[in-house]
């Protein structure tokens, strides 16, 4: 019930957000607007993972870059499908990545863990980098529809929907966890895993259940991807800097909670915007190292972490 | 006589070339209330980690309430009845003492009862109110005294609503009134029919609370008996006290 009232709110929120873009007026907010709400996905995604159960991914670019080759590969194969099919898919393909990825480093604990993510990244980069029929290190161009398939406007704006739409669906599932025995069952494994095995909590299926929720988002997080850029190479899919932001806007924001990333993401998300566009793109990875640090002396349990005790 | 609770068959421990536990049997009635003593090093916590899955026994055969145990997680065995306190207590420090209860309800009571308490709610309320922390319930463990750590610890252990309890060194570090409140909780519970094996070192406490009393030396057992006549054992009093 409660989280139906959520979705309801969220879905006005949604609506509230579009319409002031439209008001603006300018293309460049859906530009914009569309990277900022993608990161809203990949952030609550990582969280999932890394702020409820404790388990740091470094391999966030993977996930993505799978789900933007998925549309790669369907666009060369069924390009009549519509993107929502499309992400389906690619969200499909990244969970089962991830379910089989947290099969093989699970055991992994730490900086052990996280260190084998990132490798898992370079792997499937290197994989990329090597596929002839997505264009392997030259890239792949995607030819963007001019118009929007269901509503009068450009496709930018149909993207900057679906990616909305995909950030209402993601955050209200990461809220909706929290409070469930899922979300209890997150917790016990990120404070003591022994104990939570103790307490009953089967810790390696719940894993998986991260894991595969988790890497399905950021699939789906990347599959809009290719029309976006309508240039998509390995380099710039397997980007570290989406590694880097993803973890970044959690831990500004506060890990415990639903909350914590949507607000990393939102501020951080507006800020590189803002930066990029009046200084310079290299800037914006400078101010998330800057913020990093900051936050992490100033206050470690991020921006909701000042709220709660 | 009906079988017994738990029955342990030629277990056997090693790590490596040093051999922990070897040919340990055991059995321990419904309702029972067993001490294990042993001296520092003699296979206790070996014992107790191979009886919760922790860890897995090399050799031999655990039997519980008619499943065989060799080989299950240990959530599958929390969720068959063998509730465990840690040594060193491992409450989660992020939840709160109310949370801290409500993971055991969550993930092993109602799975044992094959459904969903009615109200989890106001039965984790019961097992603070059982410990006396029920006035703390929204407080974090961090904020507990190392007593009341215990009783968070026992509370927990009961939220999975077990039929054996292994209360492992769950005195250590407390004054003489704080063992006396221990000893009475656990008492109480074995009072409400929870089979209970103590793992202690404080002797007043064992020879109190022991219906029968094990001893572990070295990774064997060498007495099993009446507490009374145990302790005068020339064996055991020569393994505590050197001969």
């Amino acid at each position: 019930m409660r989280n139906l009232l959520f979705i309801l709110l969220a879905i006005v929120a949604a609506v509230a957000t579009f319409a002031a873009a439209k008001l603006i007026g300018n293309a460049y907010v859906f530009f914009a607007g569309y990277v900022v709400l993608q990161y809203i996905v990949l952030a609550t995604a990582w969280n999932i993972l890394g702020g409820y159960t404790g388990y740091v991914n470094f391999g966030t670019a993977a996930f993505f870059a799978l789900g933007a080759y998925t549309t790669v590969v369907l666009h060369k194969t069924v390009p009549f499908l519509p993107l929502p099919a499309m992400m389906l898919v690619g969200g499909v393909i990244s969970g089962v990545i991830g379910l089989g990825m947290g099969y093989l480093t699970l055991r992994l604990r730490g900086t052990f863990f996280s260190i084998a993510t990132l490798a898992m990244a370079v792997v499937a980069q290197t994989l990329i980098t090597n596929w002839n029929f997505v264009g392997g290190s030259r890239g792949a161009y995607i030819i963007r529809p001019a118009s929007s398939p269901i509503f009068p406007g450009d496709y930018i704006q149909y993207l900057f929907v679906v990616m909305l739409l995909l950030s209402v669906i993601s955050v209200s599932a990461a809220r909706a966890i929290q409070h469930s025995r899922l979300g209890y069952g997150f917790s016990a494994i990120r404070d003591d895993e022994a104990a939570a095995e103790a307490s009953g909590v089967p810790t390696l299926r719940l894993k998986l259940i991260a894991t595969a929720l988790s890497g399905g988002l950021m699939g789906m997080a990347g599959a809009p991807l290719p029309y976006y850029v309508t240039y998509l190479d390995p380099a710039s899919g397997f980007s570290l800097s989406y590694a880097v932001n993803t973890i970044a806007m959690p831990l500004i924001g506060g890990t415990a909670t639903w909350l914590g990333p949507v607000i990393g993401a939102i501020l951080l998300g507006t800020l590189q915007q803002v930066a990029t566009v009046t200084i310079s793109s290299a800037l914006s990875l400078l101010l998330v190292g800057l913020l990093l640090v900051g936050f992490v002396i100033a206050a470690p349990k991020g921006i909701v972490g000042w709220f709660t005790r | 006589m009906s079988a017994p609770l738990l029955q342990v068959e030629g277990l056997g421990k090693r790590f490596g070339g040093f051999v922990a536990l070897s040919d340990i049997e055991l059995e321990v009635a419904e309702g029972e209330r067993l001490g294990l003593i042993g001296p520092n090093g003699s296979g206790k916590s070996t014992l107790v980690n191979c009886l919760c899955g922790t860890l897995r026994n090399d050799a031999g055969q655990v039997t519980f309430g008619g499943h065989r145990l060799d080989g299950l997680p240990a959530h599958r065995r929390t969720r068959l009845g063998i509730a465990r306190s840690f040594q060193l207590p491992r409450p989660f420090p992020t939840l709160t003492l109310a949370e801290n209860v409500r993971v055991p309800i969550l993930y092993a009571a109602d799975v044992k009862l094959g459904r969903i308490p009615a109200d989890p709610r106001r039965r984790c309320e019961e097992l603070l109110d059982m410990v006396g922390l029920l006035a703390k319930a929204d407080r974090k463990p961090a904020d507990l005294t190392q007593i009341e750590m215990r009783k968070l610890e026992l509370a927990r252990t009961m939220a999975s609503e077990p039929r054996l309890l292994i209360a492992d060194e769950a005195m250590a570090g407390l004054s003489h009134q704080e063992v006396d409140d221990i000893l009475a909780l656990l008492m109480m519970l074995n009072g409400q029919g929870v089979t209970i094996i103590m793992i202690e070192h404080i002797m007043r406490a064992v020879l109190a609370f022991s219906q029968r009393l094990v001893v572990l030396v070295a990774g064997r057992k060498i007495a099993d008996g009446d507490p009374q006549d145990i302790v005068r054992q020339p064996d055991v009093v020569a393994a505590y006290l050197g001969s």
